[in-house]
C-alpha cells in the first residue's frame, strides 16, 4: 500500500475489453447469415411471337432450307425426339428418339447438316475466351453484336446456314424440360428457334410411332 | 493454509484480432447479400446455364408452383396497392376496408381468387401464409368473370397500369418463376394469357447450373 502513495506517476491502463463487442458482432453475423440468400437467381430471356403474327411465321419458315431445319418433340416422361428436315407427318420412322445432355441432343444438333453448329460453337468459345482474357477490350455491346453475327452464320471463314429449330412441347412435359431444351439452343448457338404446341398432325404422328406424349 | 493459496493467473484474452475478423465478415455479408423474400409458396426454379440478371425494379413476377397454381409478387408495394384498387373497381361485389388494403399492401405475395380475397385479408397476419398455401392461386381461365379476360390477365393489366402511373421509361417487366416439375400445360396457359395482352418478353427465372457439360 505504501508503494502506491509514492510520487511515481501511475501508468494508465488503456486496455479495452472487446468481448461485448465480439458478442454483438457474432449476433449480427448470425442474423445476416440466416436471413440472406447469397446466390441470386439468374434468368433466361424468352420472347414469344405476338399472337396475330402467324403470316410472318409462314414467311420465316419458307426462308429456312429443308436440310438445315429440325423439329424437336419434347414429350412426357423426359423423352425427347427429333425429326430432321420439314416434318413429314406420314412417316413415323423419321422420328428418332434421343437423350438429354451432351451425348444426346447436343450431339444430334452438332452433327446435323454440315456440322455448322460445331463451327459456331468453336467460334463462340474463342470469343468467350477473348472476353475472359481481356474483358475491357470487348464491352457487352460488342460482345452481343459478335454473338449475333455468329448465330446468324457469319463466321470468320465464310458463311454457313444456321439451323432453324421448331420445338414442340407436349402438355405433359415438365417445365425443366423446356428450360433444358432452351439451354441447348443457347449452348449450340442457335438463334432461330420457335416454341410450338403439339398440333393434331403431330398427335397423329406420335400415335403412329407409339409414344406417349 | 495461506501458503496453499493458488496464484491467480491472468486470464485476459485480447479480443481485438477477433473483433477485426468479425467486422470483416460482417461487412462481407452486408455487402454481398440480398434479403430472402418471405414467399409463402416456395417455388424451386430449374437449373440453367443462362447468366442474365433479373431486373430489380419495375418487376412483376408470376410464380407457378408444382401443381400449376399461379401466384404473383411485385417489386413495389405502392404498385401492389394500386393494382388492388383497380381490381376492386372491376368487381363491384367486393368491398375492402382500409385495414384490409393495408394488409394486402405489405403482403409479400398474393394468389387468391377475387371471391375469396376479402376473407383472406381478414385473417391474422401470421395465418395468411398458411391460407395462401392452401389457395388455388389466381384463376387463369376466363369463365369466372363472364367476360373474355381472366382474373390473371386483369391483375397483370392492373399492375402494368400502376407501374405506368408511377412513371417509368421502359414499362413493366415480367418474370416467370416456375417450379421445375410444373407441368408445361400450366406454363403454356400463363404464357398464352400474357401473349393475349401483347406481353411477349419474359424473364424465365432459373438457378445457375455450374457444370455446362451435363
Amino acid at each position: 500500500m505504501a508503494k502506491k502513495s509514492t510520487s511515481k506517476q501511475k501508468k494508465m491502463q488503456t486496455r479495452v475489453d472487446f468481448t461485448p463487442m465480439v458478442d454483438m458482432m457474432m449476433l449480427l453475423i448470425t442474423f445476416f447469415m440466416l436471413c440472406t440468400s447469397l446466390s441470386k437467381p439468374q434468368s433466361m430471356e424468352l420472347a414469344m411471337p405476338s399472337k396475330d403474327s402467324d403470316n410472318v411465321d409462314q414467311k420465316d419458315r419458307q426462308d429456312a432450307k429443308e436440310s438445315s431445319s429440325m423439329t424437336l418433340y419434347v414429350l412426357a416422361n423426359d423423352k425427347i425426339f427429333h425429326m430432321d428436315g420439314i416434318p413429314d407427318y406420314n412417316d413415323p420412322t423419321k422420328l428418332v428418339e434421343t437423350t438429354w445432355g451432351k451425348d444426346g441432343i447436343r450431339k444430334v444438333l452438332q452433327m446435323y447438316d454440315e456440322g455448322q453448329v460445331l463451327k459456331m460453337m468453336k467460334e463462340k468459345a474463342a470469343l468467350d475466351q477473348k472476353k475472359a482474357e481481356n474483358s475491357a477490350a470487348i464491352p457487352d455491346s460488342i460482345y452481343k453484336n459478335e454473338l449475333k453475327a455468329i448465330k446468324s452464320g457469319k463466321l470468320k471463314d465464310g458463311t454457313v446456314q444456321p439451323l432453324t429449330i421448331i420445338i414442340k412441347v407436349s402438355d405433359k412435359a415438365s417445365y425443366s424440360n423446356l428450360i433444358d431444351v432452351l439451354d441447348e439452343m443457347q449452348i449450340c448457338c442457335i438463334g432461330t428457334y420457335m416454341l410450338d404446341n403439339i398440333k393434331p398432325d403431330d398427335e397423329k404422328l406420335l400415335k403412329a410411332k407409339g409414344v406417349a406424349y | 493454509m495461506g501458503k496453499l493459496k493458488i496464484k491467480k493467473s491472468d486470464v485476459w484474452i485480447d479480443m481485438t484480432p477477433m473483433s477485426d475478423v468479425m467486422v470483416l465478415l460482417l461487412t462481407f455479408f452486408m455487402l454481398t447479400s440480398t434479403f430472402v423474400k418471405n414467399e409463402p409458396v416456395k417455388v424451386i426454379a430449374p437449373k440453367s446455364i443462362s447468366e442474365i440478371a433479373i431486373p430489380e425494379q419495375m418487376l412483376l413476377t408470376v410464380h407457378v408452383d408444382s401443381v400449376g397454381h399461379v401466384f404473383m409478387t411485385t417489386s413495389d408495394q405502392k404498385v401492389q396497392l394500386k393494382a388492388l384498387q383497380t381490381m376492386i373497381g372491376n368487381y363491384s361485389g367486393i368491398k375492402l376496408t382500409g385495414e384490409q388494403m393495408q394488409k394486402f399492401k405489405i403482403d409479400p405475395m398474393w394468389g387468391m381468387p377475387m371471391s375469396k380475397l376479402s376473407a383472406y385479408l381478414s385473417l391474422d397476419q401470421d395465418k395468411m401464409p398458411q391460407a395462401l398455401k392452401k389457395s388455388t392461386g389466381i384463376p387463369t381461365d376466363s369463365t369466372t368473370t363472364g367476360d373474355k379476360t381472366s382474373e390473371f390477365q386483369e391483375w397483370v393489366r392492373a399492375c402494368k397500369d400502376a407501374y405506368d402511373e408511377i412513371g417509368s421509361e421502359d414499362g413493366m417487366k415480367i418474370a416467370i418463376k416456375c417450379s421445375a416439375d410444373a407441368p408445361y400445360k400450366n406454363v403454356k396457359k400463363v404464357i398464352s394469357e400474357l401473349q393475349d395482352l401483347d406481353e411477349s418478353r419474359y424473364y424465365l427465372i432459373t438457378n445457375l447450373k455450374k457444370n455446362k457439360e451435363d
